[in-house]
């Protein structure tokens, strides 16, 4: 298991509702999207497979130069592949709208 | 292009079992009745899960929905069949617990509080053994505490099914509505040919697995009350109904006589077939005299 924490400080719109997407089963990951507590976002995520950080930050990277909600994104993954990832991401902005 | 009449029905129907544990629970309330209690961001996770190296569930894989069904109150908790096989750890059996719980405590004070238990579970979660088998033993009891005021009902829909200690909880519940697709069993396929040889049980023969666990031999033999089609609307309209119908007379778990005369009534000389037992239990009527 590794655990891994994205900083995106140019992340300022203000969010105010919150959002729950996915479920932490074979080849997926659930994400939680809550109003950041400081100023940009801050991204944090547990996952059972191990060494993968520097996809982690690409997807990251590439949702964040779209996204710039101040939102604190928390996730747990169960392999989720990087096309997943960001499809997840996008369900949770989606659902943020709502 | 196609037309829409030449799609056939099942194509177009709400898939029950296609839905994640969440949006099943959801999918049985009355529209806008119902909120979620201890949801993913009260963040209730399992401590056990990380110290061995794996992701928890922010939910722990148990969704509580409280809300009306059919304008009477009721509960639903749903386990992820996603999530770790559905399996019960110390959280999801204790938000499990107090579900029920709570169900009993409002149903004493005169607001019949009915529980539907949408199982999908390989029952004890292996990384929390100790505690995972505990839980089952406080669901149990709670059951058996709820349904002396309102009806328990459990649905199995598939594809996981609902196995080990949680099948025992299915067993004391008020009624089970199952799925074809569903299974319901004490050990699943692959224990039993582990334990006992590939002559016993063979585990990779799905015909022969469905046609001893699967939902239309469970209702053929009268441990399910209901055997429905895989769509939202058929598995909401059955536990409406089930919901309306209040508790029953008497639970499946209390006609202990009539299943002893069962089995002592089996004739073990052949190789006993599903369908062969289906008419043999049948043969024994609740009363257990022979029609």
């Amino acid at each position: 298991m590794e655990h891994i924490e994205f900083d995106y400080p140019n992340a300022q719109r203000c969010i105010t509702n919150r959002a729950h997407v996915g479920v932490v089963g074979s080849g997926d990951m659930e994400v939680l999207f809550e109003p950041s507590e400081g100023a940009g976002a801050h991204v944090s995520i547990t996952s059972s497979v191990n060494g993968f950080r520097d996809a982690w930050k690409a997807v990251f990277d590439r949702f964040f130069s779209k996204f710039d909600g101040s939102v604190r994104i928390q996730v747990n993954d169960a392999g989720a592949t990087p096309g997943s990832v960001l499809l997840r991401l996008e369900q949770a902005v989606e659902a943020l709208g709502k | 292009m196609i037309e829409t009449n030449a799609i056939p029905a099942f194509v177009n129907r709400g898939s029950f079992i296609e839905l994640n544990g969440r949006e099943r629970a959801q999918a049985l309330f009355d529209k806008g009745s119902w909120r979620e209690l201890v949801g993913p961001f009260d963040r209730m996770v399992s401590p056990w899960l990380p110290m061995q190296g794996v992701a928890p569930e922010f939910d722990d894989g148990c969704i509580v929905i409280k809300g009306k069904i059919s304008g009477k109150p009721a509960v639903a908790i749903s386990l992820e069949g996603a999530f770790q096989g559905g399996s019960i750890g110390e959280v999801s059996g204790a938000k499990m617990v107090a579900a029920l719980d709570l169900a009993t405590i409002d149903s004493r004070d005169g607001k019949p509080t009915a529980a539907i238990l949408l199982l999908e579970t390989g029952g004890v979660r292996l990384q929390e053994a100790n505690l995972g088998l505990a839980a089952i033993a406080e669901v149990i009891a709670s059951i058996l505490e709820l349904r002396q005021h309102a009806p328990v009902i459990t649905v199995i829909a598939g594809t996981v099914g609902c196995f080990g200690g949680m099948a025992l909880a299915a067993g004391v519940s008020s009624y089970v509505v199952m799925t074809r697709e569903a299974r319901l069993g004490l050990n699943g396929p692959e224990v039993i040919e582990q334990e006992s040889g590939k002559d016993e049980f063979d585990a990779s023969d799905r015909a022969l697995i469905w046609s001893i666990h699967g939902g239309e031999q469970r209702a053929g033999m009268g441990l399910a009350d209901d055997l429905v089609e895989d769509s939202v609307d058929g598995i909401a309209s059955a536990v409406q109904q089930f919901v309306r119908a209040g508790k029953p007379a008497q639970h499946r778990s209390e006609q202990v006589e009539l299943y002893r005369r069962r089995i002592a009534t089996l004739d073990a000389s052949s190789q006993i077939d599903p369908l062969a037992l289906r008419e043999q239990w049948k043969s024994l009527n609740s009363k257990g005299r022979t029609q």
